[in-house]
């Protein structure tokens, strides 16, 4: 569904600073209907590479190939058709604070040109998808930051995606909220079939939510694997330090231990 | 007394009215889009024309630091050009529509800079076009602020209106310097002042109630 090819990207000079190279040549492969990780802490690239897919960052060189596309020779005016096949979710949210939930979802589709019935028809159904039938007429400053990533999650669905990239989405959410986005999100995958790019710098949002995972240090993945794999036998050390900071527990061994930490949600997780 | 006042203070009235009504719209017309290529059209910005950016922004930046009842003067051959002449109330709506767009431009800049960029962000990675982010995003989120911004334009130009005396237009100010002041009749120079806080006390509320209506960010 998606694959990055040797993507690079280098900010380029700024007065009194050198270049800055985000990205060394990213190699990353997603199917269809997978839910992958990027993991890595704050300046690793990892914002950088998700925002490679969808070209809100223009790659230095490399490809970006989605659904068959070469994306990276689009000419400009193609990028907001290709776009509308992703959706994206951020950390903070983003919605505009003069719409209501509604017309918050409704944007995507009001881009694109839909007609009211359209949009009617494919908002109506969201609502009680993502447990906001009853904030249809509500402004974001009227919710919480769950019900809020509820409206961006929905929103980024609206258009009928088949990739939606989710960057941070639970790091401003306390951890009961982030169980339950987690969990809306996992569903939807089920439900839907979406590709997902996770971006997070917890390892307990890969665990909760992924298939597999890269993780990233210094603008390259410096390990990818199957989620259980990485979690049964990390190899580079920065794995094993994100690790270590999610589940001390873990580091002895016992995987009771783990589901006790991160209780309940996960219990689907502990199969695969 | 009072009878005779009256009226000519109505007339003043609704002439200070006509020409900051007026001049904000035109100036409001004009200034819009002025302010959001300012505020767009930066390098590796939304609208990138960084030429334009250097050309315009100095422009602005001359126009605001004329003096208004110079700039008055110093157009009125435009302003008999555009109106067939300088002098009364419609030819002073000429310089202070000159006067208000790099003002009103300077304003709806300011808003929309205060927008969050991630909005931006978002209705990019939503497939939204340059012009449908200005349109869908930028101005409905920047509108509290540019609500305000307005407001104070029009108070502002309703304190130069009094100035545009001197091209021979009417007004309030122009009431209380012939009556009140040349004519040394202290009476018509406190009517005109209590009808001047007002005016700019009914335009700060209105203002102030559409901008709060505007607002959903504290509900």
């Amino acid at each position: 569904m998606i694959r990055l090819s040797n993507v690079q990207k280098t900010y380029p000079a700024r007065r009194g600073s050198e270049p800055h190279k985000a990205l060394h040549g990213i190699n990353l492969d997603i199917a269809a209907g997978e839910i992958v990780g990027v993991i890595g802490r704050s300046g690793a690239g990892k914002s950088t590479l998700i925002r490679c897919i969808n070209l809100l960052e223009n790659p230095t060189s490399g490809a970006v190939v989605v659904d068959g596309t070469d994306v990276t020779t689009l000419p400009k005016r193609d990028l907001p058709l290709f776009r509308r096949q992703l959706g994206m979710v951020f950390q903070h949210f983003n919605l505009l604070s003069s719409r209501t939930v509604y017309d918050n979802i409704a944007l995507p589709l009001e881009l694109a040109g839909a007609s009211k019935a359209e949009i009617a028809a494919a908002v109506d159904p969201l609502l009680p998808l993502v447990g906001l039938d009853d904030k249809r007429d509500r402004y974001p400053a009227e919710l919480s930051g769950g019900q809020k990533q509820r409206v961006g999650i929905a929103r980024a669905l609206s258009s009928n995606p088949k990739v939606l990239l989710c960057d941070e989405v639970t790091s401003a959410l306390d951890p009961e909220t982030t169980r339950q986005i987690l969990t809306l999100l996992k569903d939807i995958n089920k439900r839907l079939g979406l590709t997902m790019v996770v971006i997070t710098h917890e390892m307990a949002v890969v665990k909760a939510l992924c298939d597999r995972v890269a993780v990233m240090d210094g603008g390259v993945i410096v390990e990818e694997g199957e989620v259980a794999g990485i979690f049964a036998a990390p190899k580079h050390a920065t794995t094993k330090s994100l690790l270590a900071d999610e589940f001390i527990e873990f580091r002895a061994g016992t995987d009771a231990n783990t589901a006790d930490h991160n209780t309940d949600d996960n219990s689907s997780r502990q199969e695969g | 007394m009072f009878s005779t006042l009256a009226p000519i203070v109505l007339q003043a009235t609704w002439e200070t009215l006509y020409m900051v009504g007026v001049s904000l719209f035109l100036a409001t017309a004009l200034g819009l889009p002025l302010g959001v290529l300012l505020a767009t059209s930066g390098r590796g910005e939304l609208l990138e024309a960084p030429l334009f950016q250097k050309i315009i922004g100095p422009i602005v930046n001359a126009t605001r630091s004329v003096p208004f009842i110079i700039l008055a003067v110093a157009i009125i051959p435009f302003t008999r050009f555009v109106v067939g002449t300088s002098i009364g109330t419609s030819a002073a709506i000429v310089p202070l529509t000159v006067a208000a767009i790099p003002f009103i431009a300077r304003i709806i800049e300011g808003a929309i800079r205060e927008v969050d960029s991630g909005l931006t962000e978002a209705a990019q990675a939503m497939g939204a076009r340059p012009l449908q982010v200005v349109t869908k995003v930028l101005l409905p989120e920047a509108l509290p602020g540019i609500i305000h911004g307005l407001t104070l334009t029009a108070v502002t130009l309703i304190g130069y209106s009094a100035m545009v005396g001197a091209v021979g237009a009417g007004g309030l100010g122009d009431l209380g310097i012939r009556y009140g002041y040349q004519r040394f009749r202290p009476d018509v120079m406190a009517v005109v002042v209590v009808t001047l806080i007002v005016v700019v006390q009914a335009v700060q509320m209105f203002g102030d109630r559409l901008a709060r209506k505007a607002d959903k960010r504290n509900i």
